[in-house]
């Protein structure tokens, strides 16, 4: 079968694999119709997160036919069309039981701070991606979903991740009526943030990034006001103006570990690898929510020590929440959010691209070419 | 682990102050004491490992269902079962699986090649998108990129030079 195959920090070609196995009696293998690069595909992609082999294949956001089941699988059957949350989780452990199932704990033996994710490096489990025509996907119990009748597939991809991941930012804001959000970032998952925040009645939603395509989008599709933080200088003194001293209600990152704006960070933390990642975003989101505010973070940061001010947390009385989408648990919400058409993920969809050309995909999402927004990549047998 | 009796009554005051509402963790988790169980928990079947899977040693044991895809091999093997010694805690995990990716990565081109398989890093950066529709300005790159390559060496092999002159 045709596969997304890793060959180094900014090197990936699409070539022959053997088809996967089923390993494990709850597991089942998918016909993978649609499969999105995600912003934090990049990361592993430009070589930041530790452990992510050569021969990889890379896929976290995919949608599919279930082809074949393992002898334990009781909910699904071949012919299913079904949307697989990006976190493998077995729903028995303590953590999938209280409804944490981005936090399984019997999905990766290989670290404890996180669960299995398809295709993201041997830190998150070694499980092989949906980048690819068929891809294993274990516990189909559990995370995989049944997409409703009449659902647009491309709408259900963006269920897998980045629709959740959103949402969720917006969620453990724990916004008011009337609050001040700022997201910093204006990548696929800070767009949704930015408009899932409106569905808990913030007053005013703020982006901020240094894109300018994906800023003009973002004001766009979420209704929002969206700022270069290369042209209003200081972005926390901005912020600060913009709330009338204060600072923001509620501030959510949405770049994680790859954030521009601050040289030392960058050295650090993206060329030199010696901290978690650049955290220039975080950084700017903690100095600009007020006192007593929270933060959320779904950005993604590399497991080592990260630069953040932490003793202003401690000095503003801060509330930082972050996590993992727990994709399994929001998605009854997040279907019934589209179905009446207060989401419609679809839109954010900006390039087609067949999976033989996975490298072009790649290459055209990280360097921001093309006014790219989100890339799905399409499998030959899903052409068919 | 040492067995509690969850016997608190010598402790004055035990648990008055309990505020169910307190709870930052609302509402991604949805509360039931599981937690308290420990690992406790009726184990999903066990997957058998078919290849070789790295542990962390912050855990008693493989998690139910296992990712083959790579296991470790070669140089960058050895380093990261050196790094899986070491718990997450540590630069000792996390810096020798840095330097595994990286030596790992001329392994790949090494087993390329062993395949009698030329890597065509063109492509696999996706240069050729660049070259399709983005020509002139990524030809510009590649001369200013080769230009301070080539001045690079040049300063350096004069310094060299100038050394053994001495």
């Amino acid at each position: 079968m045709l596969a997304m195959n890793f060959r180094g920090p900014f090197r990936v070609r699409a070539e022959q694999k053997p088809y996967p196995e089923i390993l494990h009696p709850e597991d089942c293998i998918v016909r993978v119709t649609r499969s999105c690069i995600c912003g934090s595909d990049l990361h592993l992609y430009h070589g930041i997160v530790p452990d992510t082999r050569v021969g990889m294949t890379f896929g976290h956001e995919f949608i599919g036919e279930v082809v074949e089941v393992g002898t334990g699988v009781q909910k699904l059957k071949v012919g299913d069309n079904i949307l697989v949350p990006f976190n493998i989780s077995c729903g028995r452990c303590a953590f999938c039981k209280q409804e944490l199932f981005g936090n399984c704990h019997e999905s990766n033996s290989q670290a404890t701070a996180v669960g299995g994710i398809f295709g993201y490096s041997h830190t998150a489990g070694g499980f092989d991606g949906g980048q690819a025509e068929y891809v294993r996907v274990p516990y189909a119990d559990v995370g995989p979903t049944v997409i409703p009748a009449n659902m647009d597939p491309d709408d259900a991809v963006l269920l897998t991740d980045v629709v959740p991941t959103g949402y969720q930012a917006a969620e453990m804001g724990g916004i008011k009526t009337g609050d001040t959000v700022v997201v910093f970032g204006a990548g696929p998952v800070g767009i949704m943030a930015a408009k899932c925040a409106w569905l808990f009645g913030a007053g005013r939603v703020i982006v901020i990034d240094h894109v300018e395509y994906r800023l003009e989008f973002v004001r766009n599709y979420a209704q929002c006001e969206a700022y270069n933080f290369r042209s209003i200088g200081d972005p926390v003194v901005f912020l600060k103006r913009e709330t009338g001293f204060l600072g923001a209600d509620v501030c959510i990152d949405a770049v994680g570990g790859e954030a521009a704006g601050d040289t030392m960070q960058t050295i650090l933390g993206r060329k030199g690898l010696m901290t978690g990642g650049s955290a220039t975003a975080l950084h700017w989101a903690i100095n600009s929510v007020k006192k007593g505010g929270i933060v959320s973070i779904v950005g993604v940061y590399g497991p080592i020590d990260t630069l953040v001010p932490i003793g202003n947390v401690v000095n503003k009385g801060l509330t930082l929440r972050a996590n993992q989408a727990s994709v399994k648990r929001l998605l009854p919400r997040l279907i019934n959010h589209i179905q009446e058409g207060r989401l419609n993920p679809k839109e954010i969809i900006s390039h087609r691209v067949p999976l033989e050309e996975v490298a072009d995909a790649y290459h055209i999402f990280s360097a921001k070419k093309d006014n790219c927004i989100k890339p799905v990549l399409i499998p030959p047998s899903a052409r068919a | 682990m040492e067995n509690r009796t969850n016997d608190y009554s010598h402790i004055k005051g035990w648990g008055v102050d309990a505020d169910p509402k307190n709870e930052p963790t609302y509402p991604m988790k949805k509360y039931t004491g599981d937690d308290h169980k420990r690992l406790n928990w009726e184990r999903p079947p066990l997957q058998e490992p078919t290849v070789e899977v790295l542990k962390s040693i912050e855990r008693p044991n493989l998690s139910a269902v296992i990712g083959t895809s790579t296991p470790p091999s070669g140089l960058s093997g050895s380093l990261r079962r050196y790094a899986f010694k070491y718990s997450e805690s540590t630069y000792a995990h996390w810096l020798p699986l840095i330097m595994a990716d990286k030596i790992n990565v001329v392994e790949g081109i090494i087993e390329d090649l062993g395949k009698g398989h030329i890597p065509n890093i063109f492509a696999e950066k996706g240069w050729g998108w660049e070259w399709k529709h983005n020509r002139a300005a990524f030809t510009r790159k590649l001369v200013i990129g080769a230009a301070i390559t080539a001045g690079v060496l040049v300063l350096l092999s004069s310094k060299k030079k100038l050394k053994r002159s001495w």
